[in-house]
């Protein structure tokens, strides 16, 4: 039995220490934001935070979340209004949107390690989640929105 | 209204879609009063996809939309969502003809039926082919809501207008929830009023042109949305497949599961017998979930006797393509408005003759394939996002062995499509496992699974030559293009005959039948038989002229060099319009005056001509997208930075120019170059595998390595402001970005690469 808290509630789940994360989340509690790309962490698609970090869910240990915090696009804010989530909508950032949980999720975690991002920082943060549409540009351009939004 | 393609169509073409689709649509629309369908279908623009509840009574003046009587306007999309935001463009055709409310209007994409006709998304067709469907199915509504309108008002239908979901005449209004609660609404339309009803004049437009948000996008940013891979249902069971040694031909002969069984929630491992041939040799292995799936599988030992391809290269492949090149019987040859090219080659003062290779490429789309299949009430449902729902229902009665009729295919949104999901031979494993079970099977492959039963775009050869006369001037033209061949695999009965009576893929030629004047022209299109053996070619983004174009479009920029003259200045001089190349209406108003014309804006705008830094250098390529009938020009110019040393080229800016015709959503229209031009210049330096005894060699990311964000150039897009026939914008950005990016490395460092992807060891060799 592993405890631990998602998007602000107590959780259990009956499942072997060593399955990853990310089906625990999708298959076992029923969140299906979270996303399966690569399974080698190298797409990102999978991405939340444990912690308030980034993570790769896919290769993540759901034992090695035992007490921990975990966060999923899902928990990221009630109404969906994160600044983060809202300038997403305002550039019409997704095309399939089947990354953009992922790159959601890295972009907040990113604005909170550095909340004035230069786009050498957006890059290298962001460079480790993959989007097959291409929608890089407005990614780029979304972040730097919503870090004026946070401090406007 | 065929549930699948007429086979007695007569060619794989656009036009020929088009008079299918519109053939069925057309009668379709005529046919009032369908019943609602029961089926689940997908509204993208709620959370998890379910269609809210219409309140009666509901007016359905054609099969494409229903008014409810609270003034709601659902749009029926038969077109998949894959990021272009199909929904929202079609259904913004349909309501700016009928007047209604944005704020009230619904998209529902459709689960598989007859009543629909012809289901594909893909060529970039989509927007192209609804709009005279859609506008003429939302002046039907208009005419009927006005006609009801006024006689609830008690006015003459001349009187009355109509606006924001509102019939108007002079001071007094109804709005449409009203009509369909109080109206008597069984109007009818003959084929000839349809054809005759009037569609607005563009300046009439409200939202056709005009920003509006993507109806789909909310629940792509809080998880919501749904995909194929989210489905479930009670009591199914998961699966991953064994993948066999050859995509085709394997057998399997024995199943050693023993280390399996040590895996909690392993079920059983099960041979696929498949009548339909589509995936022999698998093996499922099922689970009580998915991780217990995959790692059972890695454990499940399966002794295969693999087909005839098992140890077959890249370079196999490639050196087939150039034997069938060297034989001059070889393929079919297309009607590019005849000449003697032989004679002219004979008599030309000079010759130029190059070849070009493109390497193998995976769809690699996010979302790996994945279907869930089950029976219920005598109906074999399969719920998976698919892109050609007409091509793959009868493989499934087949398989299945039930008529197309007992099989529904439940739609949900794809995580990345780019032509993956055209071929849906994913869905039939999940369907046999299901039927073989009795129960309802999950299938999702990993990530390496799904690289290795990709359909990946083939690797192809071209052999281009030019004659030129006494004064440099172009006299003759030959393009040779071998490539395994999609049509030939999935939709043979399609195929079309080449002016020699051989049978050919269209979409894997299209590109080398261009609109530049080069006096006597063949094109030979050639079908590499070892590639459609040794895999399944697909249709990748752009297709055909994914390498054709970086083969035309390096070779013209070579051409100019050998006639001294300057690229651009060379290109505008050969695109004259003049002869075959004047263009027609409706799709191909001014001919290849249009694509002179982008060639001129992309070359302006991005400095042509103006010096920069050594290693540093413009190139510029142009097309006119996807096939002849339906051009879309486009002209790309790439700056590039060559490392010498390194051999390492960064794109630094691509400036791209479209014309369109009518950009019915203008920010969608800028994301699908932004992305189809990104995937150009992904596929021209970051892409690309090789087949290795007979399996592609690269499975992840860890050595398949797509564009990334820090790859990404400055961006410079802008559309020809055009109120002709829009066409497609999904693909064309694609094919331009490859051979502008070659052509400028050749003018900064006058070295030639003639393969994509370019790779900093094939620069270094270059240079030499």
């Amino acid at each position: 039995m592993i405890r631990f808290t998602l998007n602000g509630r107590a959780t259990m789940v009956d499942v072997d220490d060593d399955t990853p994360l990310l089906w625990v989340i999708r298959d076992e509690i029923g969140l299906t934001g979270t996303k399966f790309g690569c399974g080698i962490g190298m797409c990102g698609a999978c991405t939340v935070h444990v912690g308030g970090r980034a993570t790769r869910s896919c290769i993540t240990a759901a034992g090695s979340v035992e007490g921990a915090e975990v966060t999923t696009i899902e928990g990221l804010d009630p109404h969906g209004a994160h600044p983060v989530q809202t300038a997403w909508k305002d550039l019409q950032v997704p095309q399939c949107g089947y990354c953009q949980s992922g790159q959601i999720m890295q972009a907040v975690a990113l604005l909170k390690d550095f909340p004035h991002p230069s786009d050498e920082e957006i890059d290298t943060v962001m460079t480790g989640n993959l989007c097959r549409c291409m929608t890089y540009v407005r990614i780029r351009a979304a972040i730097r929105k919503a870090a004026e939004a946070n401090h406007g | 209204m065929a549930r699948r393609m007429n086979p007695g169509a007569p060619v794989l073409t656009r036009r020929g879609f088009l008079v299918a689709s519109v053939g069925a649509g057309v009668g379709a629309s005529l046919a009032f009063g369908f019943p609602r369908g029961a089926a689940a279908a997908m509204d993208p623009a709620v959370p998890g996809g379910m269609p809210p509840a219409e309140t009666e009574p509901l007016f359905e003046p054609t099969l494409w939309f229903v008014i409810d009587g609270e003034g709601w306007v659902t749009v029926n999309i038969i077109r998949a969502e894959m990021g272009q935001h199909v929904g929202t463009a079609l259904a913004r055709i349909l309501a700016d003809e009928l007047g209604a409310d944005w704020g009230k209007v619904r998209i529902l994409h459709v689960d598989t039926d007859p009543k629909w006709g012809l289901m594909v998304t893909g060529g970039s067709w989509s927007v192209w082919q609804s709009f005279p469907l859609f506008s003429r199915a939302g002046a039907a509504g208009r005419v009927a809501l006005i006609e009801q309108g006024a006689k609830l008002l008690g006015v003459d239908p001349s009187a009355c207008r109509v606006e924001n979901g509102t019939v108007f005449a002079g001071g007094a209004s109804i709005a449409f929830g009203e009509i369909a609660r109080r109206g008597a609404l069984d109007r009818r339309f003959s084929a000839e009023e349809i054809e005759a009803l009037p569609i607005k004049p563009a300046s009439e437009r409200r939202l056709v042109g005009r920003p509006v948000q993507a109806l789909d996008i909310p629940p792509k940013t809080d998880g919501t949305a749904r995909y194929g891979i989210d489905a479930k249902v009670p009591g199914m069971v998961y699966a991953r497949p064994k993948i066999p040694p050859t995509r085709n031909g394997a057998k399997v002969n024995g199943v050693d599961d023993s280390a399996a069984k040590a895996v909690k929630g392993y079920v059983g491992s099960l041979v696929l017998d498949d009548p339909s041939g589509t995936v022999p040799g698998w093996v499922m292995v099922i689970a009580q979930s998915y991780p217990a799936a995959i790692r059972a599988a890695d454990l499940v030992r399966v002794d295969w006797t693999p087909g005839p391809t098992s140890a077959v290269s890249e370079k196999d492949i490639q050196d087939h393509a150039a034997q069938l090149i060297a034989q001059p019987d070889a393929g079919a040859v297309l009607d590019t408005g005849g000449g003697d090219t032989a004679a002219a080659f004979k008599a030309a003062q000079s010759t130029l003759e190059q070849t070009y290779t493109t390497a193998t490429v995976l769809h690699f789309q996010l979302e790996p394939v994945n279907a869930l299949a089950f029976e219920k009430d005598g109906v074999f449902e399969i719920h998976t996002g698919n892109q050609w729902q007409s091509l793959i229902l009868p493989t499934l009665a087949k398989a299945l062995g039930r008529p197309e009729t007992g099989i529904v295919l439940r739609t949900y949104l794809i995580g990345g499509g780019f032509g993956r999901r055209l071929n849906g031979d994913y869905a039939v494993p999940a369907a046999l496992a299901a039927k073989a079970l009795g129960k309802p099977v999950k299938m999702v492959l990993t990530r390496e699974d799904d690289a290795r039963f990709d359909s990946p775009r083939s690797p192809s050869v071209q052999r281009l030559r030019m004659a030129f006369g006494a004064g440099g001037e172009v006299t003759a033209m030959e393009h040779d293009a071998a490539a395994g061949w999609p049509s030939q695999v999935m939709t043979p009965s399609l195929m079309p005959k080449g002016a020699n009576g051989v049978l050919y893929d269209p979409f894997s030629i299209s590109g080398a039948d261009h609109w530049y004047s080069v006096g006597a022209q063949k094109v030979r299109a050639i079908s590499n038989d070892l590639a459609n053996t040794a895999f399944r070619p697909g249709w990748l983004r752009s297709v055909g002229p994914g390498w054709t174009n970086w083969a035309l479009e390096s070779f013209m920029d070579e051409a100019a060099h050998h006639a001294k003259e300057d690229p651009v200045a060379f290109r505008l001089k050969l695109l004259d319009a003049k002869g075959r190349n004047a263009g027609s209406a409706p799709n191909a108003v001014g001919g290849a005056l249009r694509q002179a014309e982008v060639v001129r804006r992309a070359a302006a705008r991005a400095g042509w001509g103006v010096p920069l830094p050594a290693g540093t250098a413009l190139g510029l390529a142009t097309s006119f997208g996807q096939e002849r009938d339906m051009p879309t020009w486009i002209a790309c110019v790439a700056r590039v930075r060559v490392d010498r040393a390194s051999g390492v080229v960064r794109a630094e800016k691509l400036t791209l120019v479209a014309d369109a015709g009518t950009v019915v959503d203008p920010d969608g229209a800028r994301a699908q170059v932004e992305g189809a031009a990104l995937w150009g210049l992904s596929l021209a330096l970051h892409e690309g595998t090789v087949f290795e005894r007979g399996q592609v060699k690269d499975t992840n990311l860890n050595s398949y390595m797509p564009l990334r964000i820090s790859d990404v150039p400055q961006m410079d897009i802008s559309f020809v402001d055009s109120i002709e026939v829009p066409v497609g914008l999904g693909e064309p950005a694609t094919t331009v970005v490859g051979p502008a990016i070659g052509n400028a490395i050749f003018n900064a460092i006058g070295a030639r690469l003639r393969h994509i992807p370019i790779t900093p060891d094939a620069v270094r060799s270059a240079i030499g």
